[in-house]
């Protein structure tokens, strides 16, 4: 047992904070989102346990999207920063441990991906994905390079803001969590529809990762500050045992 | 006024989008060798105990259209009922596999040794079960869901139990379709939608 870990089940998701299924301006979801309600139960051990991934899987270079693809041959075109956090739980108990993927555009507002077919050329030293474990505190830290807006097919004019993907498993598999960074400041956020799904504004506001001066390194990169929450465990006075039993 | 409380939120979803590939699986997104290591290929390792077992299917939508961008995760324990992790678990059972659905035909396969039933908190015991969570471009909050098997004892299951409506039941159940062999759709919207799970 971790001291992060507590023995009740996890705490239910409260749908409030997340998008619903259904969002019309966000057409793909019209045909993809279910309509009957979710079935609601307290977790089992299927969800309370998850899988975990130790350090022996990291590369070098796997949290640096600047050289990971060249393998610090040649760096990647565009904006040098540092996006850095602390991944914690509802109880505000920091997710040691834990692995954080991300993946983006290039700085052209491009992706290395099969299906990507946008104008914008592709960086011959940028991959575009990343990872990395927590540490023993919840924290993380990738260096990587500011990813373009790009334009996508939605309705007629649609376009991405900048935005990073993140996903994160904490330790037990009802902890899966993916979501997007946006970045502070960028006007696009207003006008993006699958922003937008997110309903309530101060918790679009959670994704928006501030400038933070504090990391940045003087000639080098500027750095944005993304903390992650992640569902927390309901705290028992029984924390040693396990409920009935 | 009142106290305040000192938990937080759990941060808001927004979907994986058409490029969840490059960041979970390279190879699939045609970036084979950006990690020496890439996670959740296979759920089990040579000489995991208990039977091999395929599972096929395909993720569906209201239109009736497969998905070709889904990516799902599974997690399950070994054939004992024991996960990972835990005191007396398989070591060839990692119990973790992410996979997606063929780009060009929407079909995705899970191969894996069939689990066990799992003890319940305060007794009981669920029926062998396999957890599902899957992302795909329009899905906006991760869906998670089970598989069961329809030759294997569900009764008693306490989550199958709960499902009012008995025919919806069947939408978690794998049929059996030759040895080792089952098939398991996943239907996002419609008459036959999979029952969903917030759990």
């Amino acid at each position: 047992m971790t001291e992060t870990s507590d023995q009740g089940p996890l705490i239910p998701r409260n749908r409030a904070v997340h998008p619903p299924a259904y969002a019309i301006d966000y057409k793909t979801s019209v045909p993809r989102s279910p309509r009957w309600s979710l079935l609601s139960m307290d977790s089992t051990p299927s969800e309370e346990t998850g899988p975990t991934f130790g350090h022996g899987i990291l590369g070098e270079w796997d949290n640096n999207l600047i050289m990971n693809r060249t393998r610090g041959k040649a760096p990647a075109v565009g904006e040098r920063i540092l996006v850095h956090g602390r991944v914690m739980d509802e109880n505000a108990r920091p997710v040691p441990n834990t692995l954080v993927e991300i993946w983006q555009a290039n700085a052209g507002g491009r992706y290395r991906h099969v299906k990507d077919t946008y104008f914008a050329p592709l960086d011959p030293n940028f991959g575009g994905c990343g990872r990395t474990i927590t540490d023993g505190n919840g924290y993380y830290e990738f260096l990587t390079i500011r990813p373009g807006a790009y334009p996508w097919p939605n309705r007629a004019n649609d376009w991405r803001p900048m935005h990073i993907h993140f996903s994160i498993f904490g330790h037990s598999f009802g902890q899966r969590l993916i979501s997007q960074m946006y970045f502070e400041g960028d006007p696009l956020i207003d006008h993006c529809p699958i922003a937008a799904t997110v309903q309530d504004r101060s918790q679009l506001d959670r994704l928006v990762a501030p400038l933070d001066f504090s990391k940045s390194r003087p000639l080098d990169f500027l750095a944005y500050k993304f903390d992650i929450v992640l569902r927390g465990r309901r705290q028992t006075m029984f924390e040693n045992k396990i409920e009935g039993m | 006024m009142v106290q305040k409380l000192d938990t937080l939120l759990e941060t808001p979803s927004q979907t994986a989008g058409p490029y969840v590939h490059i960041g979970c699986m390279p190879t699939y997104a045609g970036n084979a060798g950006a990690y020496d290591t890439e996670i959740g290929a296979s759920p089990i390792r040579e000489g995991a105990r208990g039977e091999i077992i395929e599972i096929t299917g395909a993720v569906i939508d209201g239109t009736g259209w497969a998905l070709r961008d889904a990516m799902l995760e599974s997690w399950q324990p070994d054939a004992a009922g024991v996960f990972p992790g835990q005191a007396g678990a398989d070591p060839k059972v990692s119990g973790y596999c992410r996979f997606a659905a063929d780009a060009e035909s929407g079909k995705f396969t899970l191969r894996t040794v069939k689990p066990g039933p799992v003890p319940m908190r305060g007794g009981g015991r669920q029926a062998p079960h396999i957890s599902v969570w899957l992302v795909a471009r329009g899905i906006n909050v991760g869906l998670q869901t089970r598989i069961y098997f329809e030759d294997e004892d569900n009764t008693g299951d306490p989550l199958l139990n709960r499902i009012e409506q008995r025919p919806r039941a069947e939408t978690l159940i794998a049929k059996k379709t030759g040895d080792g062999q089952y098939t398991f759709n996943v239907v996002l919207q419609g008459d036959s939608e999979t029952v969903f799970l917030d759990i």
